[in-house]
This record gives C-alpha cells, sequence and structure tokens, in this order.
C-alpha cells in the first residue's frame, strides 16, 4: 500500500478553548496509481486530511504511513517525502515569490540538488505541461491574471517529478479550457507515468469525469469511499452535507420519472448520451 | 445613458524592466464600449487573462482608463473627487471569501463601510439588519466570520456591499471557491436582490451554469469584447465559444451531442426543463 491512514484524528488548537475536531479516527488506504476525488463542503476538513499525506501535518493522533514506513517515526527523512508526495495547495499563487515565471518553477527541483540549466529544464517542461504562455515567463509571478497564477504553481510542482501528486481545488478560478487542460493533463501523468492523482474538488462535474474513486469528507469522517457511479447514487443524501450529484445525473432521475428508461447512475455526458440514445432508440421514437 | 457606461476604453498596466527604467506597456483592456442599462443583470466571460478583473476595477473606480471615458451613473470615474460617490454606487465583491472580510464579528463587518462614510448610528444598525436579512445571514449576525463556511462568508461580503445602498453590484467570479450548496445559495442571493430592489448586478464566473440566468452577456478576449447577446444566443454558438477558451452548460453540451447523433430536438437548450420537454 503506497499511502495509509491508520485511526488518524486531527485536533486544531488542542488543549485551548479553540479546540477543533477536524478529523475524527480516519482509516484509508490508497493504492500506487490511483485517481481519487475527494468532495466536500467547505470546513468539512478536506485540507487537513490531505496535509497528512506528505506530513505537513502531524495527527493529533493515530499513525500515517508511506510505502509501509511510518512517515513520523524518528528517523524517517520528512523533506525527501515531500518531494515525493507533491503538494499544490489550495491557494497556491499565494506561495509564489521569485522574480521572474521561470526561476519560481525551477526552485523546487534546484532545492532537490539538480544544477541550473536542469532545473530550467524541468521548469520548462512543466510550464508547457500546464499550457503557459513562454512569452510570460519573463514576467513577476504577481503581475498575472488569477488563472495565470495558478498554472505556474501547479507547474512549480510538477517540475519535482512527484510519486503522488495532491492537489487541493486547483481549478478553482480556471478558465473552462484551462480547467480542461489541466486535468487533462494530470488525466495523461496519471495514465502515462502511473503517478497517484488525489484531486480535492468543489466540481461534481469533474470528478465524476476523472476519478475511479470519490471519497466524501463531512465533520472530519469519510462517510463515502467508492466509485463515482456508488457514491453519487446517494445524491440526496450528499445535498444534505452541501454536495450535490453532476448536473447530468440529475437529467437522467427527470428522464426515468418521465418514463424514459435511461441509466440514473450516468454521471458524465458520453455515459448520458448512450443511455439516453438506447432508450430512445428501444422505444422507437424520434429517431 | 445607462447605469456603467464605457466609450473607447483602454488600460495599459505598466511593467518596469529588471534596470528599473525600461517601460512595458502591457495592453489589458483595448477599445471596449459598452452601456449597461440599470437593473440589469449581466454576466461577463472571458478566459484568463482576457481582461475581465480589469474591466471590474474600472467600475468602482479601483483603476481609470488610460485611454477612453467611464461613467458610473453619469459620473465620469477620472475626476479623483468623486472617487468615494462612485465607490458607493458600485460595490465589490472578490473571489477569495476569507479576504475580504475585516470585523471580529459579522454585524459589525457588515457596518463596517456605512460607518466609514458617516451614517448615523441608528441607520447603520437599521442596514446591518436588513442587509443580513436579505443575504439570509441574520441568525449568524454575532458570530465570528472564521465560523462560518466559504458560502456563508460571501454573502456576509455581499450584505456588506448592500449596506451601502449601492445602484450596481460588481462580482468578480464570487462562487469560485464555494462548494455546490455555497455556490447556489450566492447565486440565489444575488438574483434576489436584483429582482427585489432593482440592483443591478455584474457577475463574472467561469461557471458556465451561472450565467443562464443573466439578461445580457458579455464575452471578452485578449481586452476586447467579441460576443454579447442573451444567454441563449451566446450558448447557441458552441463551436465559436470553444474558440475562445469557454464553453457551454453541460445540459446545452448534452443536448447538442444528441443532436448531432440525429435527435430531433431544438438547438440552444439552456435548461434541464427544456431538455427533458423536448426529448419526453
Ligand atoms: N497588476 C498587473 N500588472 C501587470 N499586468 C497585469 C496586472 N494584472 C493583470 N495584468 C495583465 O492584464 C491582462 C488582463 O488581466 P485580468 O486580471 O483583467 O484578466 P481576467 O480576465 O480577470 O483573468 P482571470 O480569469 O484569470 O481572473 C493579463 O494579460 C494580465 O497578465
Ligand atoms: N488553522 C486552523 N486553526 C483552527 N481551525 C482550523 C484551521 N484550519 C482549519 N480549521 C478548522 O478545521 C475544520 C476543517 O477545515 P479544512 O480542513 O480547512 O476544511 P476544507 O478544506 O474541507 O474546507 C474546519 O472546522 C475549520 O474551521
Ligand atoms: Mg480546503
Ligand atoms: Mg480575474
Amino acid at each position: 500500500m503506497q499511502l495509509e491512514l491508520k485511526n488518524v484524528s486531527y485536533t486544531y488548537g488542542k488543549g485551548t478553548v479553540f479546540e477543533v475536531n477536524a478529523l475524527s479516527n480516519i482509516d484509508l488506504a490508497i493504492e500506487e496509481g490511483q485517481f481519487i476525488g475527494i468532495i466536500g463542503h467547505t470546513g468539512s476538513g478536506k485540507s487537513t486530511l490531505i496535509q497528512h499525506f506528505n506530513a505537513l501535518m502531524e495527527p493529533t493522533e493515530g499513525k500515517v504511513l508511506f510505502e509501509g514506513e511510518d512517515i513520523w517515526g524518528e528517523k524517517y527523512d520528512r523533506r525527501a517525502l515531500r518531494s515525493k508526495v507533491g503538494l499544490v495547495f489550495q491557494y497556491p499563487e499565494h506561495q509564489l515569490f521569485e522574480t521572474d515565471v521561470l526561476t519560481d518553477v525551477a526552485f523546487g527541483p534546484k532545492n532537490q540538488g539538480l544544477s541550473k540549466e536542469e532545473a530550467e529544464a524541468r521548469a520548462r517542461e512543466a510550464l508547457v505541461q500546464v499550457g503557459f504562455p513562454e512569452k510570460f515567463y519573463g514576467h513577476s509571478p504577481f503581475e498575472l491574471s488569477g488563472g495565470q497564477k495558478r498554472r505556474v504553481a501547479i507547474a512549480g510542482v510538477l517540475a519535482m517529478n512527484p510519486k503522488v501528486l495532491i492537489l487541493d481545488e486547483p481549478t478553482a478560478g480556471l478558465d473552462p479550457k484551462g480547467r480542461d487542460e489541466i486535468l487533462d493533463q494530470i488525466s495523461y501523468l496519471h495514465d502515462q507515468r502511473g503517478i497517484t492523482i488525489i484531486l480535492v474538488s468543489h466540481s461534481m462535474e469533474d470528478v465524476a469525469r476523472y476519478a475511479d474513486r470519490l471519497i466524501v469528507v463531512n465533520d472530519g469522517r469519510i462517510p463515502y469511499d467508492g466509485t463515482p457511479r456508488e457514491v453519487f447514487a446517494h445524491y440526496k443524501e450528499l445535498e444534505k452535507i452541501g454536495l450535490a450529484a453532476p448536473q447530468i445525473t440529475y437529467i437522467m432521475h427527470d428522464l426515468a420519472a418521465k418514463g424514459l428508461p435511461v441509466d440514473v447512475q450516468a454521471t458524465t455526458i458520453e455515459e448520458a448520451k448512450k443511455s439516453i440514445l438506447e432508450a430512445l432508440a428501444g422505444k422507437g421514437a424520434k429517431r | 445613458m445607462g447605469i456603467i457606461k464605457a466609450v473607447k476604453l483602454c488600460f495599459d498596466y505598466m511593467k518596469y524592466g529588471e534596470d528599473d527604467s525600461k517601460i512595458e506597456k502591457v495592453r489589458a483592456i483595448d477599445d471596449v464600449t459598452l452601456d449597461i442599462k440599470k437593473g440589469d443583470f449581466i454576466a461577463i466571460l472571458g478566459h484568463n487573462g482576457s481582461g475581465k478583473s480589469t474591466l471590474a476595477k474600472h467600475m468602482n473606480a479601483l483603476l481609470v482608463p488610460t485611454e477612453g471615458t467611464m461613467w458610473v451613473d453619469e459620473i465620469d470615474t477620472s475626476g479623483e473627487e468623486e472617487i468615494w460617490k462612485i465607490r458607493q454606487k458600485a460595490g465589490m465583491v472578490f473571489q477569495n471569501p476569507d479576504n475580504q472580510i475585516i470585523g471580529t464579528v459579522v454585524e459589525e463587518d457588515v457596518g463596517f463601510g456605512p460607518e466609514n462614510i458617516g451614517v448615523p448610528t441608528d441607520e447603520i444598525w437599521s442596514r446591518v439588519d436588513d442587509s443580513l436579512s436579505r443575504v439570509g445571514m441574520l441568525k449568524h449576525r454575532k458570530k465570528s466570520p472564521n465560523r462560518l463556511s466559504g458560502g456563508q462568508k460571501q454573502r456576509v461580503a455581499i450584505a456588506g456591499v448592500i449596506a451601502m445602498r449601492p445602484e450596481c453590484i460588481v462580482m468578480d467570479e464570487p462562487t469560485a471557491m464555494l462548494d455546490p450548496t455555497g455556490r447556489k445559495d450566492v447565486l440565489r442571493t444575488v438574483h434576489e436582490l436584483n429582482e427585489k430592489l432593482g440592483i443591478t448586478v455584474i457577475l463574472i464566473t467561469h461557471y458556465m451554469e451561472e450565467v443562464i440566468g443573466a439578461d445580457h452577456v458579455f464575452v471578452m478576449d485578449s481586452g476586447h469584447i467579441v460576443m454579447q447577446g442573451t444567454p441563449r444566443e451566446i450558448f447557441t454558438e458552441v463551436d465559436k465559444l470553444k474558440k475562445y477558451r469557454l464553453d457551454v452548460p453541460q445540459v446545452t453540451e448534452l443536448a447538442y451531442e444528441l443532436r448531432k447523433s440525429g435527435i430531433d430536438i431544438p438547438a440552444g437548450i439552456l435548461t434541464r426543463e427544456e431538455l427533458v420537454e423536448a426529448l419526453v
């Protein structure tokens, strides 16, 4: 098992009057090569959870294992872990600090001990992968639009060639094409290099389309964990905890209620199209 | 003249070269002319870097034109004296719910703006009550903002704007960081403000679904307005939108795909109800 959480709990402000239980007794096992979507309302504990995966947060209780080793063990090299388990933060643009884009992206690989040239080559590769226009490589990261900054921040983590890539709401604020480009790129890295992907997202449509496993976080616990089809079948319960099903799923339910025999668990446009065409052909109507 | 009017508006960001002297210009808005009718619900779409935020910042004089003119309720925004009047008329709500709330208690935050412009105390409190109830946050008035969800924080930010009794509210991706429920609540809130109080709404968003209820849509590309019309007119042009790095709502996309497969349904379907109606 690549990553494991064993009975992990986390409390902010432990021992003060401001105690917040952000995670409660989480057990979770993530296999190498999975594409995982994490959903949950704001404040449910998603960001707290994923920061446990690369030792940015130490559990108040319980254990975190990477490739079988306790990452809070005494001799464990947590710095090395953080370049194997790359985390793109929720507001990654706040982490940009270098004078120009290329130097900013090259910072990580340089820190890993690569030469300036190698680090820059990695940076260029990563910037191409996120679709960042070359004419802005020399610009200050502070003079970019919101979406441009986001791409730079993602490139900064990609440039370190991580084994596990965790992204905390990476597409918030990206234009539709940019969202597709980045998710397609992530999915490509997943397919080609077998990188484990953990994607936190508020877009039910995006997780339905890309993830093969969905983890729902609510109140610091995990009420649902399964394929998108399985999880979204509970859409009524999901609505009660700030979530929803993909828009497509609602259409399918409406159609089924009107008597068209369609697959109500369809979550993507492709699935819905196929199912509707079949249902209509079966009825011999509208063709 | 409408509530917001721009004629041949251009804006350049200045960039200083490495030796601190060479000045390079980035043209972010290029020859934009528009006239927004009071009471309209306007949506602005456009890819990252197309100039939406720059345009929005002209609507409350955070930026002033390099060339051309911008008027807010007939006041030219380039006159320094009028700046506070303009900001009172056109309030802004930004993307990140965490860095636009200043007060340590919700009601205090909402009262902050009116207090700043010298509204009498009684009047401040009645505005705070009214604004918080308009956004459905009255019962959270005594809470600390950092105990609220993202969607609730955004509604507090909106209440802060309404407490200034604005003509117009400009929202730059207010739902980008929210969960599905938060997004729905914020959107419902602004539609109500638009319908009940007649406040003009300018909504910038990357979520195509949020545009469906708008009266008029502008599409921006490299600082220009390249398309405009009703949501139905805009979303019928699937290929053109994709060229501008945009998309259509999922319902529209599904309908478009079904039509391509030979199913006899009308073009430009925008809502679930329309699609279901057309199919069964
Ligand atoms: N402070 C700044 N200094 C210099 N150039 C800037 C600055 N802010 C924005 N720009 C440039 O101006 C252009 C328009 O940016 P703007 O922020 O208005 O885009 P936007 O449409 O709001 O994009 P997004 O969808 O990413 O928020 C871009 O090319 C951007 O790089
Ligand atoms: N730095 C912090 N100090 C105290 N409480 C926090 C802190 N960060 C998060 N919390 C609390 O922990 C819980 C989970 O938050 P978070 O992991 O950020 O949720 P999500 O990422 O799902 O929005 C919430 O109740 C939040 O208010
Ligand atoms: Mg978070
Ligand atoms: Mg912007």
